[in-house]
């Protein structure tokens, strides 16, 4: 572009002109106008006349400021422009610079120095403010040190408006250039016995702010700041001195005593609410060991809470917040107030009441209020009622579920969670049932009866968003199939044909489910028919078979429920048993052509295991070859095997195991995967979890289908039909909830959501009249169960921030001005050393290994020339896998992390290290998961 | 301290955008958009406070409050008193009114220098530094009288149909033709109407 022409200043646009036209341009064209304006302003820009430039500047700054765009080439421009003699120029150039300077990368700002110290020292007092604006916009530490005489000399001028604008920006300085402080901090102190409110104003407003970061350097004003608080009658000023006393007083318990009193009286006798608010706030914050004042402001709280403005009632929630930490007394005398607030028409009223609900919470009454909250989430809008059913998960799984004493009330709970109709929190529930599964023992028989109450309803199978709570029941259904009263109609439940409505990676675990179960019966078969001849006498850990039934008999014994194992084996004939394996077989033939890999997998692991197992069944009616015992001695020694390796407790492990491992020689741990996109560019990962060839949702389904109506042989292909068809036949099954619920529970039965939602209102009311902590502890029968947890929780990392060091420094030459300089070194040794890390020895250290060992064996693998049968030998002859898997479990958990492991002979390791993944992908699942993965990675290299 | 000031209107076309801490321009903008996400969702007669964690960090709130056509939105963390700055609100709302005489959207829109300077008059470097609305609107005032009188928008239009004025005489056709075009421009200053409608008024008499 040439420079601008004498028609081009002629015929200039103004910045009025602009708006017009940019408010005329048809939608749609707006982005092409602007290109046209900023060519336009780019030739404009250049003129050496002085109103060209500036109105080129002006449009300039509009369009930077307003549209988003980019006007950092234009800073030279604004720096010329600055020193132009007619104010509005000047004007001009100094707002463009304070919009659209970044004091950190914007190079010419210093040669705005320059004139910015003859700007600040010119009589002109437009100019001056100007410059003061313009520099606590754009400060830096270059800035701040070379213009800090100037802004010395300010301090102290006679004009009003320049001297609190001064003292205004003197923060800005003291941020970006501590040494400020020393030479400007007296000055600034002489302020604070101004008469002039607007100084006094700023100047309080500064200490305020200088005392958030760092209060105890100021303690030695605090005479000062009390005769403020005495003698003056500005709202403004008295707001911000009460916000310096919340700082200081914590500090010097004196003066808490001192200034309680005045407070108290401002809090009488003012009536501007937010003077108040703030009185209010001081007292809950930092003077709360004064009763009588902290009554006054709970009183205050609750007038606030009685009004009919929203933001009071808001306030107050807020004010009774801080209460809570330190005295929830003061939140229980209120609480016919928050709980009413609970059905107030503003999100925020009621999130604020809500979480103060949830601060009431302990272990005497956790059952009422989860059980009015539900209730009040049944009437809500979804997203109060997720909200709701968050905090309830969140304060309820509180400290490995602190406040929980009957897990059995708990885990119905849960599972009434998840059938609340807008509930979004699948994930987090069915965190919850797994966590407590492998946390608290006593709680698993409930928790199985949980699980089959949700699995074995078909209805639930059609909501996305149950699915992760169905997985997590899937799972408890196969881990604790031991304490099933009925394994036959957990399999039915786990193969019923809706089942194909869920995805792969839930699919996948109801077929490992159905596994686990599979393997119960045909074990608890084996060892009913006591054919000892059958089962080797060499096997060592034979004990524990006779622990788990130790176990069924203390659950017995405690819960009073039937007989769980026995009435299971009582049952089983070989017919019965013949027809479950039948059942299997035919649910999950087809399932073995499936295109996801996952569901591919399991089905075919399960089918292989059934080939070996049947002979052996079929056979124990004729044997008379030898050749076969032989044979049947072998499977029965597998389903041994396997069942010994699924029975054995999964428990927790503790977050930091992986952190304690050393890492095994020769392994390179990568930052990312980049080169692993590079080597498989054309293949798509194997992406475990949702690994597909093809379109796969349609052709599963009627896959089948077909093959469920051979099986019934029906002519129907449609769902509903085969979920009627299913129902007629297994009608057994689908008894009502109630029925099972066993009477001689002397916990209260978990509440019916909609039986009771009418009664909602009375609940609100029991809950206000009902003292909620005061109330003496129910007479527990039986101890708390017990919750497995690790003592080394999370270790917190110290972070030390650069505000913090800023703020140091300030306060170092604070106390260098107002004490001398023996304070500085006080300041420097309060800094606490960091917090060095807890390591403990834990025998999780020789698992993660062992998940090394395992990994490393298999690598070499190949997919193709492994029989099922041979896999599953292959698996179980790794003894510690659910070890394992656990232990990945816990890694994982945090983590979601892919972490790539490059071994000696060029194969890869990768481990999906994701919550989502390795919760619900468990034990001999990972093994398998690590052998495909490793004949694609063998394959690939 | 005062984290940043922002008017926008129903639409979320931003009016006003000022931050006490360097923002680039593109986050500027997403700020905007996120805040008015979450102002347009809100009802009539709920608390003016929202939650913007997600966008500013922890202790960082944001009250808004609606005037007419317009949003108004403070940003600040809590050495500010939340209701003190409703209260502060109202006095910028107070001295644009008196700065402009009944200020609306279109004063905000064509106005943006000024409203820049009542803004710096009140608030300077995130620190409230006048809580009088009369202060800051004869702060305003001598600021402007020092500043050469710039070409007003009444101004501007009256001299482009004075000038036109001529042709009015010459050709009715062309007036009214003029005048639906001008009329259009300029559909919201009432003055110009008025002005036209007794132009024509006398020339068709």
């Amino acid at each position: 572009m040439t420079g601008p022409s004498l028609m081009d200043s002629l015929f200039q646009r103004s910045i009025d002109d602009l708006i017009k036209a940019l408010r005329l341009s048809p939608p749609g064209t707006e982005t092409a106008f602007v290109a046209k304006a900023i060519d336009e302003i780019r030739r404009e820009i250049k003129s050496t006349d002085p109103h060209t430039k500036a109105a080129a500047l002006q449009k300039l700054t509009y369009l930077h400021s307003l549209h988003g765009l980019d006007m950092s080439w234009a800073a030279f421009h604004s720096v010329e422009l600055s020193s132009s003699s007619a104010h509005s120029h000047k004007r001009t150039a100094y707002l463009s610079a304070a919009l659209a300077f970044n004091p950190a990368t914007t190079d010419v700002l210093l040669l705005l120095t320059h004139q910015l110290r003859k700007d600040l020292s010119s009589p002109n007092v437009h100019d001056v403010s100007l410059a003061l604006s313009t520099l606590s916009s754009i400060c830096n530490t270059d800035l701040a040190r070379d213009l800090t005489p100037e802004l010395f000399t300010l301090l102290i001028s006679s004009k009003v408006t320049v001297r609190k604008k001064a003292i205004a920006t003197v923060l800005r300085v003291f941020e970006c250039y501590p040494d400020a402080v020393r030479v400007c901090f007296k000055r600034v102190v002489e302020n604070l016995e101004n008469s002039d409110l607007g100084i006094l104003s700023a100047v309080v407003g500064l200490f305020c702010e200088l005392t958030e970061n760092e209060p105890r350097s100021y303690l030695p004003l605090a005479p000062e700041f009390y005769k403020i608080l005495v003698d003056c009658k500005n709202n403004w000023v008295l707001i911000k001195v009460l916000k310096i006393f919340t700082k200081l007083a914590p500090l010097e318990p004196r003066l808490g005593k001192r200034v309680v009193e005045p407070i108290c009286e401002i809090m009488k006798t003012m009536g501007a609410k937010s003077l108040v608010f703030e009185c209010v706030r001081t007292i809950l914050t930092s003077l709360s060991e004064h009763d009588s004042a902290v009554k006054l402001a709970v009183s205050k709280v609750r007038e606030f809470l009685s009004e009919d403005d929203p933001n009071l009632k808001y306030l107050g929630l807020q004010a009774l917040a801080i209460v809570a930490k330190k005295d929830i007394l003061a939140v229980v005398e209120n609480k016919d107030l928050v709980v009413k607030a609970l059905s107030d028409s503003d999100l925020n009223i009621r999130l604020e009441a809500l979480r103060l609900v949830m601060c009431m919470v302990s272990e005497d009454n956790v059952m009422e209020i989860c059980r009015i909250l539900i209730s009040h989430a049944l009437k809500s809008d979804p997203e109060f009622c997720n909200e709701i059913l968050g905090f309830i998960l969140l304060t309820c799984g509180r400290n490995y579920y602190e406040v929980i004493f009957y897990f059995d009330w708990y885990v119905l709970f849960l599972g009434e969670m998840a059938r609340v109709p807008h509930c979004q929190k699948g994930d987090e529930i069915a965190t919850q049932l797994i966590d407590i599964g492998m946390r608290v023992k006593d709680a698993r028989s409930q928790l199985v009866h949980v699980a089959r109450e949700l699995v074995i309803d078909p209805a639930l199978l059609g909501n996305p968003f149950m699915h992760a709570v169905l997985s997590a029941a899937a799972w408890v259904s196969g881990e604790y199939i031991k304490l099933s009263r009925n394994p036959f109609e957990i399999m039915e439940a786990l193969l019923q044909p809706r089942t194909s409505l869920l995805s792969p990676s839930v699919r996948a675990i109801y077929i490992h489910s159905a596994f686990k179960v599979l393997m119960f019966c045909v074990h608890s078969y084996l060892k009913l028919n006591g054919e000892e001849s059958l089962i080797p006498s060499t096997l060592t850990d034979s004990e524990l078979v006779s622990d788990v039934e130790v176990d069924d008999h203390n659950m017995i014994a405690t819960n009073g429920q039937a007989p769980s194992a026995s009435s299971v084996t009582h049952h089983l004939t070989q017919e019965s048993l013949l027809a479950l394996v039948n059942l299997v077989e035919i649910n999950l033939g087809p399932l073995a052509g499936s295109n996801e890999v996952e569901v591919l997998e399991r089905s075919t692991n399960v089918l292989g295991l059934i080939k070996l197992i049947k002979p052996m069944i079929l056979g124990s009616l004729n044997d008379s070859e030898g050749d076969q015992t032989n044979r049947e001695l072998k499977a029965s020694e597998t389903v041994k095997l396997i069942f010994d390796s699924c029975s054995e407790d999964l428990g927790p492990v503790s977050v930091n195991a992986q952190e304690k491992v050393p890492i095994p020689n020769g392994l390179v741990l990568k930052e990312n995967l980049d080169d692993l996109e590079e080597i498989c560019g054309d293949i798509k990962l194997p992406v475990l979890t949702s690994f597909s060839l093809v379109r796969p949702q349609f052709a599963e389904v009627s896959n089948s289908a077909e093959c469920q109506d051979k099986e019934e042989s029906e002519l129907s292909t449609e769902s509903t039909s085969l979920l009627a068809e299913h129902r007629k036949r297994h009608g057994l099954y689908y008894l009502s909830p109630g029925n099972a619920v066993t009477v001689s529970n002397d916990y209260p039965p978990a509440h019916d959501p909609y039986g009771k939602a009418i009664v909602e209102d009375e609940d609100l009311a029991k809950l206000t009249e009902k003292s909620l902590v005061t109330g003496k502890k129910p007479i527990q029968s039986k101890p708390r169960p017990v919750v497995v947890k690790f003592d080394d929780g999370e270790v917190t990392n110290v972070v030390t921030n650069r505000t913090r060091i800023k703020a140091d420094l300030i306060s170092d030459a604070v106390n260098e001005v107002l004490l001398g300089d023996e304070a500085t070194t006080s300041s420097s040794s309060r800094r606490k050393p960091p917090k060095s890390r807890r390591v403990t020895e834990d025998s999780n250290i020789s698992i993660v290994k062992l998940v090394w060992e395992v990994a490393n064996t298999m690598g070499m693998v190949k997919r193709g020339d492994v029989e099922p049968q041979a896999r599953i030998k292959n698996m179980i002859a790794k003894t510690s896998i659910k070890v394992i898997v656990g232990c990945m479990v816990s890694t994982g958990r945090g983590t979601g992390r892919i972490k790539q492991w490059k071994l000696k002979h060029q194969s890869f390791l990768i481990f999906f290290y994701s919550n989502a993944f390795l919760t619900k992908i468990l034990r001999s699942v990972v093994v398998i998961n690590i052998l495909v993965f490793f004949s694609h990675w063998n394959w690939l290299c | 301290m005062i984290r940043g000031v922002i008017i926008m209107n129903d639409q979320g076309k931003p009016r006003l955008i000022k931050f006490y801490e360097f923002q680039p321009p593109e986050k500027q903008q997403e700020l905007v958009r996120s805040i008015y996400r979450v102002l347009c969702s809100r009802a009539e007669n709920v608390s003016n406070f929202v939650k913007v964690d997600s966008l500013f960090g922890p202790d960082v709130r944001l009250v808004y409050k609606t005037f007419a056509t317009l949003y108004f939105v403070f940003i600040f963390d809590k050495s500010e008193n939340e209701l003190a700055m409703i209260d502060l609100m109202q006095v910028f709302v107070e001295t644009l009114n008196k700065c402009f005489r009944e200020v609306c959207e279109l004063d905000i829109v064509f106005n943006f220098y000024k409203v820049h300077t009542i803004l710096d008059e009140i608030i300077l470097g995130g620190q409230v530094l006048e809580t009088s609305s009369e202060e800051v609107a004869s702060a305003v005032d001598a600021i402007s009288r020092s500043l050469p009188l710039p070409l007003s928008l009444c101004a501007y239009v009256c001299a482009l149909v004075s000038s036109c004025e001529w042709v009015l005489r010459c050709n009715r056709h062309i007036l009214v033709q003029l005048s639906l075009r001008v009329g259009k421009e300029w559909q919201f200053h009432d003055s110009i109407y008025s002005w036209l409608a007794e132009m024509i008024a006398t020339e068709l008499w």
